[in-house]
Order: C-alpha cells, then structure tokens, then sequence
C-alpha cells in the first residue's frame, strides 16, 4: 500500500488536490498544510473538541478523521466562517460577554454553538450546556459561553 | 472612603467598565499565535523517549536503529547532552533547609518517574521523530519505587537520591501561642479530621510547547514559548546553555491556557533549545497530550491531619495541623516545590482572630512527577482545612456557620493586623464580603428549603468558605531566596506620530485580559480613546525587565507600572504642549486625543499634531526644549510580602445516597480585589477558577498504581468540568483598594480555585450530615462518597 494518496477537497471555498500521507489526520494537514491555524488540537483522540470542523455540513473532531477520508468534501473552518457572516453574531456575543480567554477552544466552542444556533436550538441553558458538553473550557467555567449563544437566540446582539 | 481625592474620585472612561477586550476579536477569527502555529524555514522537530518505570537504573541506550531512521537528523541521550548544560538545583535560599539534587534535561544513569525524559529525536517532522522513538531500545534495572508519601519517611523505605539519608526535601513549623494548653482547657470542643487532598494537573488546552531558533553568526538564541515568565527563561538558557543573557531573546505569544504549570522550567524545553543551539536550526517541541498528563507539573497531594479547639461562644481558642506533601524526585526549578505547603501554614485560618496555631509541614521526594506550583498554590488546602473543621465545630456545638465565622472573622476596622501564622494584613472586608455572600444566596431561606427537602429524601447541602489570597508578591516571594523571578514590573508608554499610543509591558497575556487593562489604564491616564492604544507584552526583547505573570500580579504590578507611565507621558507631553501653546502644564490637560484646556475643556491641539511637530519639525521649538514622548516606569511591592485579597464563597449541592454522586447546584462568590478594572474579565476569571476548584473538589485527581505507574494519563480517564455539570456562578464585589498603590488592585485570578474546593467540600458534608456520614477526601468521587456512607 502507498504511504501517500492523492486528495481533492474544497476548504473554505478554495478548491485544490493534495498528495498526503494516509496516515495524516484531518486538522494536521488543514493546520500545517494549508497552513489554516485556526483550528486547533488538543487532546489527539476526539475528546476536548478543539479541533471541531465543519465537513460536509457536520460538526467532526478534525483529530478523528484522516486527511484522505475527506477526499471531495467540502470543509468549513473557523477563517472561513470568519470570511463569510455566518457566525458574526456570536462573534459579538462572544466578545461582549468575554466568552473565552485564551482562546485556545474558541474555534472548536464556537463551530459547535453555531451548529447548535443555525438548527434553531432554544436559549434553554441546560439544553446549550449539553450540546456544548463535548468540547473543554479550562478557562471560563462555560456560563459566559452560555450567556453568549442565549444572547444571540434572543435577539439582544447584532452581528 | 476618607483620604484625598484620587483620580478614581472622578468618572473614568475605561477604568471599572465592561470594555470588551480587543484580543477576542482575533482569536474569534482563528487568528490566534499560539506556538505549534509557528513554522520556520529548516524547522525540525523533536520528541522525547520517556521513561516506562518509576525508578530503575539505565544500564543501556540503543538508539542505532533510531538513528538510522529516513528523516531523524540527530538522536540524543543524557550522556550525550550533559557536556553542554549546567545541572539545576530546585532550591530557594529563604526556605531553610530545603534541599533537591542536581537534575538534567535527560536522565544520567537513574530514572526517577514515569514520563522523566530519556532520549531526544530530533527529525524532520514530529510524526517520523516519534517513529524513531518507537525504535529506541533503553534497558532499565528497576529499583523499588517510592509511591506512598506517607511512608516516605519510614527507614524501610528506600532513600530516592543516595547522596541524601532520607526523603525530605523540607519541613517547617510554625508555632503561636500556647497550643497544648488551648487544646486542653475543659471549656472547649475539640474537632479532629484527616484531610486528603488528590494530586491533580492544570490539563491546559494548548499543550506545553516550544520553538528554539539558534543563530550561530550573532551566537543568538530565541526561544518562543507558551510561557508565563520571559524573563525567567532569559536567565535560565543563558546560564544553562552557556550564553551572554543578552543574547537570549524570549517571547510568548498567545497561550493556551498556563495556571501555573507554564511558570516552571521543563527538561524537554532545556533540551530543545540545546538541540537548536547544536544544530544551528530551528527545533520545534510540542507536547502530545500524553506528554503533558506524564511531565507538566502535578498539584496538592496532601494529607492533613488537623484539629481545631472552640470554646461554648463559638470562639477558635486553638488550630493545628501536620501536613504531608508529595513533590516527585526533585524540588521543581527554579521555583521549589515547597512553596505550596510553606503557603499552607501560612494560609491555613488566615481569615480568623486566632492566638494559637502550630502547624507542621513535611515535604517529602517520591518517584511520580513532579508537584509544584499551580493555580491558587496551597489555598485549596489552607482553606479546606480551616473552614472544614471551623464547621464541623459549629455543628458540634450547636452553632449556625454562618454565626461562628461572624464571631471568629477578623474585624473589618482591625487593620493593619496581621494573621497567627504573621502574615502582614490590610485593607481586608471578611464581615463585608460574608455579609454580602449571605444575602446573595439568601441564606436562610435556602436553609429551611433544605431542611423540607430532607423529609421527602434528597439530600443538599450549603457549605462556605472565608478566605484570603496571596496577590501582587513582593521580592520576599523568591528573589530573596536567589531566584532569577523578578517581582517588579515595568511599562513603557509612548507616543507615536500619528496620536496613537505604544504600551509595552512586562507581564504577560494568557487569556486573563493582561493587555485589555493595560489599555484600559493607558487610555485614561494618559488621555486617548482605547483604540488608539497599541500593546505588546511577553517579548524579553522589547518589553521591560519584569516577572511577567503568576501569583495574581498582572493588573495589581503591572497595572500601576502601566499607570504611573501613563501619568509620567502626561506630564511630557503638556510640558511640551504649554511651550507651544504659550500657556502653562498646569493650565493644560488631555481628553479624547487632545490637548484642552484643564477648564472648560477647549480643544487647543490634537496629540498627533504635537506628536509630528516633535518628531519632524523639532525646529519650531525652542532649542533648550528636549521633549521626550516616551516614559517608562517600574513599580514593586515594598512594605508587604504580598498584598493579600480576601473573599467568600458558597456552594450548593445535591447527594445522591444511592449513586454517591454530586451535583453543585449553585455557586456563589463574593470576590474583593480591591480596584476593579474591568469587571466582565475579574467575574469570567473568578469563574473560571471557581469550575478549576470545584474539579479540584469533584473529579480531577492523577492516579497512580504501587508501581508509579499513572493510571489515567488521557482526557477520557482524567475528569475535569464540562459545560453539562456546571452551575451557573453568582460573582459580587466588595471593592478595598489596596493603599500600596494608586490603582489599588489586587489580585482575582486564585479566588475559585482556592475557596471552591472548601465550600463544595463543606457542602456534602452539609448534606451527608443527616445521614451519619461525613468525607474529607478530595476528590469526592462517587466511590468514595459511597464508602463513607458505608455503602461500598
């Protein structure tokens, strides 16, 4: 079996083919092939949900997938949701209520809010908790995050 | 308040709001530096072989197939890298007696802990560095492992370092008053507990991690790092390495997350520097997360055994208490690991009148990894220790915990005091914050709703906690005792051309907000709209000599550094502004960019057009006009060891006598950090601390099997909150401006994390009470809340 195989996939809108090691995870080859640094790795076994991306319209641990098996996807990263406006309002939301510190989760919590925001989820707190229950925080203590995505369902902050 | 006016008499733009911090906008983007994005040309990449046993003697290296390896430029061992580094030695001058021995990045002869680095694979990318690692073969005789702290001592057990005659690294006792007699007068009750406390690890998210470039034409190392101290490091490479300090540069951009586990000096980043120096290129180290659970610094690991002495009034008459600690097989560099349980006796009734206290503290080497300073260091156990007993005494005679605390806290008008153990105290609100906390969570009711609850079997529980947290540290904390740890700080202001104003500053940014209040205090000073502030911090080449960030000193040091070069650029610039307005400094002031006049407020100039007029027209000024535009000014704690903050917690909490299981319903804390500078980031750090504390309490613990061996050294073994579990958390403020400076802040970032694990403990015993069962075991595992139901 060859050690390298040939991909083509679309990241952020920008198509292109990439010969990558089988082996190679998904969020390595975005992070340091593409050099799109946004996403980030944490804990390397689908655990602290740092490196959540979106593929295909899904939410996937970027830590659990290889580089090939996302051969003719279209991927989605936190510097693509920032070029377009999906997200600006939690953007916002985030930043005004200081929703992270070191900003190391940031992309991850916030790919995972988003999803939990754009298929219309409640500003009901246990419900945000629990769909934000796969990726860490070591920094804010979650209530902050919480505030946020409630903030961005009800109305109060503009994109 | 009474006292002169302050600058804080009058309404401030920045200073005390919800500003947002500039930083989040960036890091929002995926536009964040944090140290693995770094990529260089020629950049390798090392990984580290790391030791399977707990303690045995290296008999071989095979590192031949490894070598061999397509991709692995250099292969090294112990021996290979002990002709190039200067051994180290984790002690401190001031802590008498503490002793360590000589450590290398890699092990000589000896392995003293799982995870202890080995050989180091230097490759072209970290995935064939570790291929090779896989092909190294080390033959290791093992020797009896030293796992049990408690047994440490005992003359059966084997002595880790030979030079030495047994496994203390340090003991000290402190001893107040007459503590026998107190324990034995027939008017007093007497509550004893044996406390112990789990080793835990701070499981930052953006894992340890370096990048070292060597230049051998300028014979230059620069070393960027998730660190909290640059400056430190300078020191420790240019010593270590044999290199000039001035040609170490050091720089942290962003980090993910540090707690205190990147405030230490790791063997792995000595030797990558090494690797880089050796090489002439550059070498990149990043730790797997397997790495960090085996080798960043572990916490706590205590047993406590204490007693407590109250008279019928509910008054303490007498505290002691023997602490035992773990540290691994050497004092950690160049911090020690003994400064946690020196806070310990330090800390431990802090908060309370008290005439005599005796405590003892051993700490002890044993073969896990290293334990040393971390978040809130030794207060989870100080605060544990005190308030656990302070509130099983007043269940046992019959008192309200809240009641006892009224009666035994120190008063708000007492200070300046200082505490049993002879800590200097000021400026302190105990019976404020209490008082505070009390109506928060409304008390009383909460109390009655429990008692109901109880008929129809669910059991919760109310426990509290009063507290004081060490902050803004003065030399006394490690420069004393000959560590190269600066306590000062220093800011440099100036303004550019264009109006806009460059703040540099020694301390350091993780996350807590460190540049947002800087801007904060610079903008209101010195007098700019907040986006005309620009702020570089955590580059030893740019920024001033300073200890960077730890121990809560980045808003109470660097802040007032920040402040009186705000306020020294100020008076420059309208020294310069009264000569080309004709009028006088006095006369003048700056407001939104602008000189106006101080009455009235007219704008007479924009600081841009001063700023140009100095720095391209200098000959419209009068020839004896030097202006400068530029200030620097540094600032140390001198008359305290520490500023101390005080605060007060509560927590609320649900037992499941079934399952064993502990929900925290609510969490309340009232936090006085004196000045508050910007109050969205103290609530968001007081609750993040808060969440560390209650997984100090809960779920966080390291464990190892009899061997050494670290059983749970991955994110899905190893516990820590999640959104799912966490409580929302109330956050009040009692504001006490500390008088050593004129900002007058102190410290947020130990609250959580020291009080929370007391509280939650108090909390269970609170709710366990009716049932006959208590715990005082950190965490407090399902299991273990079983076994002290007797259920298990």
């Amino acid at each position: 079996m060859s050690d390298t195989r040939t991909i083509r996939l679309t990241v952020n809108g920008e198509t292109g083919s990439y010969t990558v090691p089988v082996r190679q995870n998904l969020v390595d080859f975005i992070r340091n092939d593409l050099g799109l640094t946004g996403s980030h790795v944490g804990c390397e076994h689908g655990v602290c949900g740092a490196c959540s991306i979106e593929v295909d319209g899904d939410i996937v641990r970027g830590c659990l997938m290889f580089a090939v098996q996302a051969d003719g996807a279209e991927i989605t990263t936190i510097e693509g949701l920032a070029e377009s406006d999906r997200g600006a309002a939690l953007r916002s939301a985030f930043s005004a209520r200081n929703a992270l510190q070191c900003g190391y989760c940031t992309p991850g919590m916030l790919a995972t809010a988003l999803d939990y925001v754009e298929a219309g989820g409640a500003a009901d707190r246990a419900a945000i908790r629990a769909h934000l229950s796969g990726n860490y925080c070591r920094c804010t203590g979650y209530q902050s995050i919480v505030d946020a995505v409630c903030d961005v369902i009800e109305g109060r902050v503009e994109a | 308040m009474s006292g002169p006016l302050t600058m804080f008499d009058t309404p401030r733009a920045y200073i005390g709001q919800p500003v947002p911090r500039a930083d989040t906008k960036r890091l929002l983007q995926g536009r964040g530096k944090f140290i693995d994005d770094i990529q260089l040309p020629r950049m390798l990449h090392a990984a580290f072989v790391r030791s399977p046993v707990a303690h045995g003697t290296i008999t071989g290296i095979d590192v031949e197939e490894a070598r061999a390896l397509p991709g692995v430029i250099a292969v090294y061992t112990g021996a290979d890298i002990a002709p190039h580094v200067e051994p180290y030695v984790g002690v401190l001058s001031h802590l008498a007696g503490l002793r360590s021995a000589p450590q290398m990045p890699l092990a000589v002869d000896v392995t003293r802990w799982i995870g202890e680095p080995l050989v180091m694979i230097i490759a072209q990318s970290r995935a064939v560095a570790e291929d090779a690692a896989a092909l190294v073969m080390v033959d290791i005789d093992p020797l009896d492992a030293v796992t049990d702290m408690e047994t440490a001592l005992d003359p059966a057990t084997p002595v880790i370092h030979a030079e030495m005659d047994s496994n203390l690294a340090w003991e000290r006792t402190v001893d107040v008053g007459d503590v026998d007699a107190a324990f034995a007068r027939d008017d007093v009750t007497v509550v004893e507990r044996r406390f112990r406390f789990g080793r835990h690890t701070g499981v930052t998210l953006e894992t340890r991690g370096a990048v070292a470039a060597f230049d051998p034409s300028e014979d230059e190392l620069t070393f960027w790092y998730s660190g909290q101290a640059p400056h430190m490091m300078q020191f420790i490479f240019a010593k270590h390495l044999g290199l000039p300090e001035e040609n170490v540069r050091v720089v942290s951009q962003d980090v993910g997350g540090s707690f205190g586990i990147k405030i230490h000096t790791y063997g792995d980043e000595i030797a990558t520097a090494l690797a880089a120096k050796l090489l002439g290129r550059p070498v990149k180290f990043v730790a797997d997360r397997m790495e960090s659970f085996l080798s960043d610094i572990h916490a706590r690991d205590h047993v406590v055994d204490g007693r407590i002495a109250v008279d019928a009034d509910g008054r303490i008459a007498a505290l002691a208490f023997d602490d035992i600690t773990g540290i691994g097989p050497f004092s950690m560099y160049p911090r020690t690991s003994a400064i946690e349980a020196n806070q310990v006796l330090n800390l431990t009734g802090a908060p309370y009148v008290m005439e005599n206290y005796r405590a003892n503290a051993k700490v002890v080497f044993q073969n896990k990894n290293l334990m040393c300073q971390y978040r809130a260091v030794g207060h989870p156990i100080a605060m544990a220790v005190a308030d656990g007993l302070l509130e099983d005494a007043a269940h046992e005679i019959g008192m309200d915990v809240v009641e006892i605390r009224r009666r035994n806290l120190i008063p708000d008008d007492a200070y300046p005091t200082q505490s049993a153990s002879g800590m200097k105290l000021d400026d302190l609100s105990h019976h404020k914050s209490l008082e505070t906390l009390v109506d928060a969570m409304d008390y009383e009711a909460r109390r009655a709703e429990h008692a109901k609850l109880r008929e129809e079997g669910i059991y919760r529980g109310l426990g509290l906690i009063s507290m004081v947290e060490v902050t803004n540290p003065s030399p006394m904390f490690y420069g004393i005792g000959g560590a190269p740890i600066a306590s000062q700080d220093g800011a440099t202001i100036r303004l550019d051309a264009g109006g806009g104003v460059h703040v540099s500053s020694s301390v350091t940014e993780q996350g807590q907000g460190t540049n947002a209040i800087l801007a904060q205090i610079a903008a209101d000073v010195f007098g700019v709209p907040i986006e005309r502030v620009k702020v570089t911090t955590g580059d030893t080449r740019t920024t001033p000599y300073g200890g960077g960030t730890w121990a809560s000193r980045g808003a109470g040091i660097g802040g007032e550094a920040c402040l009186q070069a705000a306020q020294a650029l100020r008076d420059q610039v309208l020294e310069v502004a009264a000569v080309i307005l004709q009028s006088e400094p006095g006369k003048l002031d700056i407001k939104a960019g602008a000189v106006v006049d101080a009455e009235g407020g007219a704008e007479r100039m924009r600081l841009s057009d001063l700023a140009r007029t100095v720095y391209y027209r200098g000959n419209e000024l009068p020839s004896d006009l030097k202006p400068e535009l530029i200030a620097t000014r540094h600032y140390r704690v001198t008359d305290f060891p520490f500023v101390f903050t005080n605060g007060a917690m509560a927590a609320e909490v649900e037992v499941d006598p079934e399952t064993g299981f502990v929900q925290v319903l609510n969490f309340w804390a009232v936090e006085d950090c004196g000045r508050v500078i910007n109050p969205v980031l103290v609530d968001e750090q007081v609750r993040g601390g808060v969440v560390q504390g209650i997984g100090g309490a809960l779920y966080e613990e390291c464990v190892y099997d009899a061997e050494g061996q670290l059983q749970n050294a991955t994110m899905a073994d190893y516990l820590v909150p999640m959104a799912f579990e966490m409580p929302d958390i109330v956050v009040k403020h009692v504001e006490t401006p500390t008088k050593t400076s004129v900002l007058g802040a102190k410290g947020a970032g130990e609250a959580g994390t020291g009080g929370a694990p007391g509280a939650v403990m108090n909390a269970v015993n609170d709710a366990l009470r009716p049932l006959g069962a208590a715990i005082h075991q950190m965490p407090m595992t399902p299991e273990r809340v079983l076994r002290a139901l007797g259920k298990v």
